[in-house]
């Protein structure tokens, strides 16, 4: 192992090891990483545990710049990464977003069971591909008005569920209700805008996905309960999505912005893509005003997406959404910067906790669960890769220690894309997949390859790292019955 | 000019494009062929659509960068993929124009979407007695 880190990583116990903060000079504070051996080998393959100590050079930092177990190599940050920066003295970074602002998740009960589906299961799929724009070029087929989509960006999840695309009870199960306060179309440029009018209402390509899911095992009955799931065999949907082109270009034009405001302010910075401004300059409130505005953009596309699900299944199974059950059991951010209360040396102070591919995971008391879940705590929604399984799990009153109530977002990428494809060359994923009882829609077949198993980590060992470190525990494990990408 | 017109390499979840040229103007067009290479087989695209493009940038790492960003947002607004450019630079700005259509699933082996230009490894030197470019894209 050549890497530096490797000789002064400390071991805290099988599931934490932290860098000091002399590790390289500039850290304010040491860096953590949640792994166990095997995952602290796949992450030590890139820079990206070189990326969290870099992290841990911004100004105003508390506590840990710290890595999730799905830890991989990111634009400035790691992909994977929590950081969270004092109001007063800190700052606020784009690439502690990343590109996709507000790509996260969304899960959909129904009271269908695997028996149910199956026998329609190849009509489902192709109405849940024909009605769910994805893929290059994707176009949505709601047209906003400019006026329109400023309301949009302001009010998020809400603006839809007001023009019924969707139920007023699920804006309850949307982090933050679906909408984050202090967006201001203002900052927005027109090219952002002219990109999110035409992809509004789409899945978009790559890693993203819908996939019509089995709950495949319980393993926390009392909130499993809570959460509207029964036994295994139920029919869940679940999606990954974002902002789409409205977000690539937000973050696009605040890079610019951000080096010359870096500069402006003197801050010293190891890599050029930890661009950064002050949370109270100018730059720093323009950026979090236009990020909340594509944050709710985001919202509003998931949002969007619920509604044609739901209209899918009520055209293969002829009957209304409500009858099949269709509720939301929550939509959680993966790709956010949030100013939140959080204990600190003893005192509850306002944070400004960046998550690049980790997600929000609140334990069970905390007033921003929704109500009906708040003695069990947040579902944590963690997809894994179309031929294995994806998580709901739930954040640990340990979280708010030592994360700022923050978990895993999947199970991240250990192949490229090339590599991927070259190893699987030949082999059918299409029969593959079919053998497993998987049916799969796509626009991009020749891609698919890319999105194999053997391309991702097992999410079941990220999960588990972090349940055995007391972060977030495993409610219930899905699998895909069909598989929708882009 | 050493080695092909552009090159494709990857970087983990990622990929990006190497391209050469004998002057700056031909090296940017090159490097817009291997971003539209990425998304789509080019030799697939007609020439049924001309656009107009025009950009600035402080340096010639951020022109790159922002005439490769008003392709794509050409693509995701209009919809359209492209197979040859023409470049014209003077004093820090760029004039070009793109020919290509509409991406039509149909007809068009799809690639990978190209979600966003990176500064990342970006970089644009004299090489021999031309130019080389090296930009890293957002998949």
């Amino acid at each position: 192992m050549a890497n530096p880190w490797r000789k002064v990583l400390q071991r805290i116990d099988a599931y934490r090891w932290e860098l000091p903060a002399d590790y390289k000079p500039g850290m304010r504070v040491p860096a953590r990483i949640y792994a166990d051996e095997a995952l602290l080998d796949i992450a030590g393959e890139e820079q990206a545990i070189e990326q969290a100590a870099n992290v841990a050079t911004l100004p105003g930092i508390v506590w840990r710049s710290l890595a999730m177990p799905d830890i991989h190599w990111g634009y400035g940050f790691p992909i994977g990464g929590v950081a969270a920066m004092r109001l007063d003295d800190g700052v606020v970074s784009p690439g502690g977003v990343g590109f996709d602002i507000n790509c996260g998740t969304r899960l959909l009960a129904t009271n269908l069971t695997v028996a149910d589906v199956q026998p329609r299961i190849e009509e489902l799929a192709d109405r849940l591909f024909s009605e769910v724009p994805a893929g290059l070029g994707g176009t949505g087929p709601l047209r906003v008005s400019d006026a329109e989509l400023d309301s949009l960006m302001v009010k998020g999840s809400p603006w839809m569920v007001e023009r019924g695309y969707g139920w007023p009870e699920d804006l309850e199960a949307t982090e933050s209700h679906g909408c984050l306060p202090g967006a201001r179309p203002g900052v927005v440029s027109s090219r952002a805008r002219q990109r999110g009018h035409a992809q509004l209402g789409t899945l978009g390509a790559g890693n993203h996905f819908l996939e019509v899911q089995a709950l495949d095992a319980v393993y926390d009955r009392q909130a499993a309960t809570r959460f509207g799931l029964g036994e295994p065999g139920q029919v869940l949907v679940f999606f990954h999505c974002g902002s789409r082109g409205f977000g690539h270009q937000v973050c696009q034009d605040y890079l610019d912005v951000m080096e010359a405001a870096a500069r402006k302010y003197g801050i010293d910075l190891p890599d050029k893509q930890l661009a950064c401004a002050p949370i109270r300059s100018d730059e720093g409130g323009r950026y979090l005003a236009a990020m909340a505005s594509a944050a709710n953009f985001a919202w509003a596309n998931r949002q969007l997406i619920t509604h044609w699900v739901r209209r899918s299944f009520e055209m293969v199974f002829g009957r209304p959404a409500q009858d099949l059950g269709m509720n939301l059991v929550y939509d959680v951010a993966h790709n956010i910067a949030k100013i939140e209360k959080h204990r600190f040396e003893g005192r509850t102070v306002d944070l400004c906790v960046h998550r690049k591919g980790a997600t929000r995971a609140f334990p069970a008391g905390h007033p921003d669960v929704p109500e009906r879940y708040r003695d069990v705590g947040q579902p944590a929604l963690i997809p894994g890769d179309m031929g294995r399984y994806s998580f709901l799990t739930i954040g640990l009153p340990q979280a708010m220690e030592e994360t700022w109530g923050s978990t895993c977002h999947g199970a991240g990428r250990v192949q490229s894309r090339h590599a991927a494809r070259r190893a699987l060359k030949g082999a059918d994923i299409f029969k593959r997949l079919a053998a497993m009882g998987i049916t799969v829609r796509c626009h991009n077949k020749g891609a698919l390859a890319e999105e194999a198993s053997e391309a991702y980590k097992d999410v079941a060992n990220v999960v588990e790292v972090l349940e055995h470190a007391g972060i977030a525990r495993r409610v219930a494990r899905m699998r895909p019955l069909a598989v929708i990408k882009g | 000019m050493a080695g092909p017109p552009f090159e494709i390499f990857e970087h983990t979840a990622d990929a990006g494009v190497i391209a050469r040229g004998a002057t700056l103007a031909e090296t940017f067009a090159n490097a817009a062929r291997g971003m539209y290479a990425i998304m789509v087989g080019l030799d697939g695209v007609r020439e049924t659509e001309v656009r107009e493009i025009e950009a600035t940038g402080d340096d010639r790492e951020s022109l790159l960068v922002h005439w490769l960003l008003e392709l794509l947002f050409l693509t995701d607004t209009e919809g359209l993929v492209f197979r040859r450019f023409e470049v014209e630079i003077n004093d820090g700005s760029l004039r070009g124009r793109a020919y290509g259509e509409p991406l039509d699933a149909e007809r068009h082996e799809p690639g990978c979407a190209v979600k966003a230009v990176t500064r990342h490894m970006l970089e644009v030197a004299p090489e021999n007695s031309g130019f080389r470019a090296r930009v890293l894209f957002y998949l």
